[in-house]
């Protein structure tokens, strides 16, 4: 006991220590994460963390704030002046880190960019058919056809200023089967809160603030500087942040958190994410592959189908291997996003008993062999929630075997129709229901709906719900694809994963429910 | 004796060879590298046209072949994940691999060969008892047990050493370095003790079990009986005999350190190729895996050239045997 009193002591003065120093001087924040961004060409990875690392230093016509509100940013306002043309005001006086003036040209340059064949975001703004330039700060986006939600399709499309792009051969994002990397990989030049000091992937990323930028005024943060290391060992990162060398991380694991919360100095913010972890069951094809039913597809009946449902007790994943961090889902989407409803959020309810009946009135009394294919490196204990999903189906008679494995293999698998019974989560950039429709309940025949599910009555209402502008009708149409996928149980919701931060007392960091650090809204302990 | 050398050239060539091959073939279980490349909204004709870009969808022959004819200009590509040119990324991490290295071995060769000497020569001490028995923890405790243990008491307990990175290195040319910092030096001790500790059990045992086989050589007790002082026959006779294996096995193990390092550079954030290696396996990476295998295969085939043509020139009956068989007419 003494001895613990004397380390525990021994760490509280070395964390005042190394937490005075700095502070001292300016306001550092020293963070880690599992991984690096991918890159710093704002337009060749479409993917969260580097989604995350852009925002600091390149801006966006609209901005998802810290409660993910579309909040006017380049863009000071927006209107549909057609059912085809959006009309956007463009902010003055912005300034690019080197002093230039940000202008519709750089606009127009960047959708033409993001536009390209190596673009990674090309397929997020396709509806874009033109931007033409009315004066140097109002420009009119035109659709090949309807877009109701093109703004939330912006919070991702960083801009770029044509000089420097032009000056520096970077009109084209990255080609990965080129031999040379291009310049904007390790350089960036935005009109964001941050510029880029020192950019060593995989090691260091420092940033400083942006004492030009436009935002000041109304976003006035206290950052002076922001050094990241990405840590991919967790117990390295957990070590680093209560050893007072790390003032914040993006990920601890669920089995240190307790750990963190009782540690005098530390806490943790947490928030459910805009990610839904669920399960797909083939009902497209007339055989399965894995399934011990030779003779047809037992997913084809919307019985099996909710007997598999009704036999996850998901309150029980949740204590028991989630640590009490999930939300139990009803459909794929969670709170955040458009179309969201908590009436269709509410699951069906838990009973083995109910769903043993559902399996012999469809005709397996005594259940099927059949293998879940699952990713092991992916979500939050992806592997020990199916491992419990096996358990619980193993109750109603469904012989499962469990197949986990990385998830560069698991996907394919998904998009190959390989499997029969899969996992896999969807996060929602957009924050609209229709972006989940466009990849999950459209697509029988490739892409990520890998249940094959097709119904000809849903697809319609989705075109719809794509073009329609009256914001009424189309919510009504959401509700309704919702509702039939729901009865249907065309998927399997498991839950929304929940995410946590941790951090030390030194600082307030807001936690946002896409997992994207915004750092602009960072308190300082005085 | 050239012909003999360029024998082994060639071998070590063929052995190069396999090595790229057997690599390549494990390539095709690593999974897909498009699926890391591109974000969730690519569509399948976008998957398609880079796994084209990328030759990714030709036959395993003609990916093989490719990546020969390039490797043998020095062309290995750009990463996939990085989306930087791989010789570039290789090169930039490679000083802190050989650093971490080159610390564990000297730490491993300067505490192993006393405490071998000392637990050969007082054999029945307590004291050897205890460092035999505390080195069995040393070959029994895996590396990264070690590692987080370490940076538990010596960084989260006492805040002496930082958990993680390299501290701040100094660029001398195109090597950076961590040896002119404090902070630099700070951070190799726990990584490299990490990964000596291994090495030192293996050279401590090895020193211990020759010292007590020279020991009880004839010329030993001749030593003893001329009356010389113990000093000098423990270390001007007894321990100069035992060197010749060691040096054998130190040389051969610089090889596995750096194949090692690969787990202790992730538990300490080591900016390494090891750790680049790993990272590429996650992300199925298969410019940077290629290119790591044949460079860490490399690395094997010239120690072991080396070490065969050590031999050459100090173990005469080689040369005798060749020159024997030659004459034999074959």
């Amino acid at each position: 006991m003494k001895l613990r009193q004397v380390f525990g002591g021994i760490l509280v003065v070395s964390a005042v220590a190394f937490a005075a120093t700095p502070a001292t001087a300016k306001n550092t924040i020293r963070w880690a994460s599992q991984g690096d961004a991918l890159t710093g060409d704002p337009h060749a990875a479409n993917e969260a963390p580097t989604n995350s690392a852009s925002r600091k230093v390149y801006d966006t016509l609209v901005y998802a704030d810290k409660d993910l509100k579309f909040t006017p940013w380049l863009a000071t306002s927006w209107k549909l002046i057609n059912p085809t043309t959006w009309e956007f005001e463009l902010r003055k006086g912005v300034k690019w880190h080197d002093g230039s003036d940000f202008t519709a040209d750089d606009v127009k340059f960047s959708f033409e960019r993001v536009l390209s064949p190596t673009s990674d975001y090309k397929k997020q703004v396709n509806s874009v058919k033109e931007v033409k330039i009315i004066n140097p700060h109002k420009v009119h986006i035109i659709h090949s056809g309807p877009n109701p939600i093109f703004p939330n399709q912006l919070t991702t499309i960083f801009i770029m200023s044509k000089a420097w792009s032009e000056k520096n051969d970077v009109t084209k994002p990255q080609d990965r089967a080129a031999k040379e990397e291009t310049y904007a990989v390790r350089h960036a030049m935005g009109t964001g809160p941050f510029k880029l000091k020192i950019r060593e992937p995989d090691v260091k990323t420092v940033l400083v603030k942006n004492e030009d930028w436009w935002g000041l005024k109304q976003f006035p943060h206290e950052v002076d500087e922001i050094i990241y290391t990405p840590i991919s060992n967790p117990a390295t990162r957990v070590a680093a942040l209560l050893s007072g060398e790390l003032d914040f991380i993006l990920d601890p694991p669920l089995q240190d958190l307790n750990r963190i919360k009782s540690t005098p100095g530390l806490k943790i913010r947490q928030t459910a994410q805009t990610r839904t972890i669920f399960l797909g069951m083939n009902q497209g094809k007339d055989k399965l592959i894995t399934a011990s039913v030779k003779d047809k597809n037992p997913f084809k009946d919307v019985r099996v189908r909710k007997a598999f449902y009704q036999a996850i007790d998901i309150d029980a994943i949740k204590k028991k291997v989630m640590r009490g961090y999930s939300v139990p889902a009803g459909i794929i989407t969670s709170k955040f996003i458009h179309g969201h409803t908590p009436g269709l959020d509410k699951r069906h309810t838990y009973d083995p008993a109910a769903a043993k009946k559902l399996l012999a009135e469809a005709g397996y009394p005594n259940g099927f062999e059949i293998q879940l294919d699952c990713p092991n490196n992916r979500y939050i204990n992806d592997e020990g929630i199916c491992q419990a999903v096996v358990g619980m189906l193993a109750k109603i008679g469904v012989k499962v075997t469990l197949s986990a494995i990385p998830k560069t293999i698991h996907f394919p698998k998904i998009k190959n129709r390989e499997t029969d019974f899969y996992m896999l989560g969807w996060g929602v950039p957009t924050l609209d229901s229709h972006y989940v429709f466009s990849f999950l309940t459209k697509g029988a025949d490739k892409g990520w709906n890998g249940t094959g599910f097709n119904d000809p009555e849903i697809n319609k209402a989705i075109d719809q719900i794509e073009i329609e502008t009256d914001f009424g009708k189309r919510d009504e149409l959401i509700g309704k694809v919702w509702k039939k996928m729901k009865d249907n149980v065309n998927y399997l919701p498991l839950h929304h994963q929940v995410i946590v931060w941790a951090m030390n007392d030194r600082i307030d960091v807001p936690i946002v429910a896409d997992d994207g650090v915004r750092f602009i809204y960072t308190k300082f302990k005085k | 004796m050239t012909a003999y050398i360029l024998q082994r050239v060639f071998q070590a060539v063929a052995v190069m060879i396999v090595v790229a091959f057997v690599s390549f073939l494990l390539f095709n279980f690593v999974g897909d590298p498009v699926d890391n490349m591109v974000g969730q909204e690519a569509s399948f004709e976008d998957r398609e046209a880079m796994r084209d870009s990328l030759g990714l969808n030709d036959p395993f022959i003609v990916q093989f072949g490719r990546f020969l004819g390039n490797a043998v200009q020095g062309e290995f590509g750009i990463s996939y994940r990085l989306q930087r040119p791989v010789a570039a990324l290789i090169s930039e991490r490679m000083p802190a691999t050989l650093e971490l290295v080159g610390a564990s071995a000297i730490l491993s060769i300067l505490l192993g060969i006393p405490l071998g000497v000392y637990t050969g020569i007082k054999r029945y001490a307590m004291s050897s008892r205890t460092i035999l028995t505390l080195s069995l923890i040393g070959v029994s405790l895996p590396t990264f047990v070690i590692g987080i243990l370490l940076i538990y008491v010596f960084s989260v307990n006492l805040g002496w050493l930082p958990s993680f990175g390299r501290g701040q290195v100094t660029q001398l040319g195109w090597w950076s370095t961590g040896f002119l910092t404090v902070s630099g030096w700070k951070a190799i001790i726990m990584p490299s003790v990490t990964l000596a500790l291994f090495q030192m059990t293996l050279i401590l045992r090895l020193v211990r079990s020759e010292m007590l086989e020279v020991m009880r050589t004839d010329y030993i007790k001749f030593a003893r009986a001329r009356g010389l002082p113990d000093r000098m026959i423990n270390f001007g006779h007894a321990f100069k005999n035992t060197l010749v294996p060691v040096i054998t096995i130190i040389g051969l193990n610089v090889g596995s350190l750096i194949a090692f390092s690969i787990i202790t550079e992730t538990v300490f954030q080591w900016p390494g190729m090891g750790f680049l290696f790993i990272q590429a396996v996650g992300f199925a990476d298969i410019p940077v895996m290629a290119a790591y295998l044949v460079l860490v295969a490399a690395i094997f085939v010239t120690i072991n050239l080396f070490v065969d043509i050590l031999y050459f020139v100090v173990d005469p009956r080689l040369r005798v045997e060749r020159t024997v068989s030659a004459g034999g007419g074959e």
